[in-house]
């Protein structure tokens, strides 16, 4: 298989990109790492006309810190995320996400922010940002917004992003030594999650439980009112709207939520299989 | 468009359609069908090369995306009639049945062992996650991994 035709140009700054963005319109699409959006266009599930690469924009790779956050860059290649000593230290549910992405070869090349734009809900990395309480850093044409993680994914593979504006960065609070726990429900290698639940400091994410990486909030409420791991988890698939498929019906769905989320609770981290 | 980059040491000079395939230029313009078209779909890693020492998988890189960067194929491992220690181990260990998979198990290994030289069985399992045996001669691709990760370290990573 192979894509559609498309024009290509490579940014050579973060600038460039966005007034090539601008000048594009929605013709365009970015490309980063290309492991999301080049699977679509070979199957002609995307079909832009104009191809926007930022893979050689090197001011928007890597990691780096304030007092309290790390700041990590759009093009930060997945490998590099979980490799890196920093993150593994200050956002270690993060660099663990990332570790469990795909495949090495996938996350040779996947990036965060590729990742967070797709918007896929069974992925790692939006669900982990949004446990996290992140922020991500969108740049248009007449400036940039910090917009938090819960209020960017709005729907399947639909974002806060505008036409026009590019992700750039993704922020997430430093919390070194703080437990955490991660689960990750998958029947084969190399998959997305059937469900998952990331936990940290009372907040409780879930993904492949509805259109978007959730909040558990009734399972948050629950903890921030005294109840125990196991009565939270209890209430985790409150409010969620989980898709069926090939691989599971709702209520099944329902029943992982809160086997994940009791297990997330209790800071145990792993890629669950079937056990 | 034109893209430069380098594949198995030797500069290319590429005339191609934005959309073109690594796996394609290697195959089609470069003659090397050392890396396979399998799944096309980015899952069974039988088109892996490695990308400036890094395995990806071909079939979901374009090379306008590989442009002043060096790409390694299975040819270009070792010189002519001779083998890398990891195609040495796979052979040693008998890591293939029907073969299909083996140049991306080849190269999702060296890149593995570039990573991590000395990885346990597990590690192995894991790094090799990627690439699918549909004859499911894992065990020998594994031990061969193993293998080839005992031999001397320097020139396995080489």
């Amino acid at each position: 298989m192979i894509p559609a035709s498309f024009d290509y140009v490579a940014a050579d700054s973060t600038s460039d990109a966005i007034g090539l963005l601008a000048e594009h319109g929605d013709d365009a699409k970015v490309l980063a790492g290309g492991h999301s959006l080049l699977p679509m266009m070979k199957l002609r599930l995307a079909q832009p006309s104009v191809l926007i690469d930022i893979g050689r924009v090197f001011e928007l790779a890597g990691i780096t810190a304030t007092a309290d956050e790390l700041i990590i860059g759009a093009t930060t290649r997945h490998a590099a995320l979980a490799s890196s000593e920093l993150v593994r230290a200050d956002a270690p549910l993060l660099a663990h996400a990332a570790s469990l992405v795909g495949d090495p070869q996938i996350r040779h090349r996947g990036t965060i922010g590729g990742s967070l734009a797709h918007a896929d809900p069974a992925a790692d990395l939006p669900m982990a940002v949004v446990a996290l309480g992140g922020t991500l850093t969108l740049s248009g044409p007449s400036g940039s917004r910090q917009v938090p993680a819960d209020e960017f994914f709005l729907g399947y593979f639909e974002t806060a992003l505008a036409e026009d504006e590019l992700l750039t960065s993704v922020r997430v609070p430093r919390r070194p030594g703080v437990p955490w726990g991660y689960q990750k429900f998958v029947r084969r290698a190399n998959d997305w999650a059937i469900v998952g639940a990331a936990a940290i400091a009372g907040r409780v994410a879930l993904a492949n439980m509805g259109p978007m990486p959730l909040r558990a909030r009734a399972a948050e409420d629950a903890l921030a009112g005294g109840a125990s791991a196991a009565e939270a988890a209890r209430l985790a698939a409150e409010g969620t709207s989980a898709p069926e498929d090939i691989h599971a019906d709702r209520a099944y769905r329902e029943h992982l939520a809160r086997v994940l989320t009791e297990r997330a609770l209790k800071h145990r981290s792993s890629a669950a299989h079937a056990d | 468009m034109r893209v430069e980059f380098t594949v198995n040491g030797e500069p290319r000079s590429a005339d191609v359609e934005p959309r073109t395939l690594l796996v394609h230029f290697l195959r089609e313009q470069c003659g090397l069908r050392a890396a396979n078209i399998g799944c096309d779909t980015t899952s069974c890693g039988a088109c892996t090369v490695l990308l400036d020492g890094e395995s990806v998988k071909s079939c979901t890189v374009l090379v306008a995306q590989a442009a002043g960067q060096e790409v390694t194929t299975a040819e270009g491992l070792a010189p002519p009639g001779e083998l890398h220690p990891v195609q040495r181990a796979f052979r040693a260990e008998h890591g293939l049945q029907c073969g299909f998979c083996t140049p991306g198990m080849v190269m999702a290994s060296v890149s593995l062992l570039a990573e991590n030289p000395h990885p346990t069985e597990q590690q192995v399992r894991e790094g090799l996650e990627g690439n699918l045996c549909r004859c499911t001669g894992y065990h020998n691709i594994v031990r061969a991994v193993l293998t080839a990760a005992a031999s001397d370290p320097a020139e396995v990573t080489a």
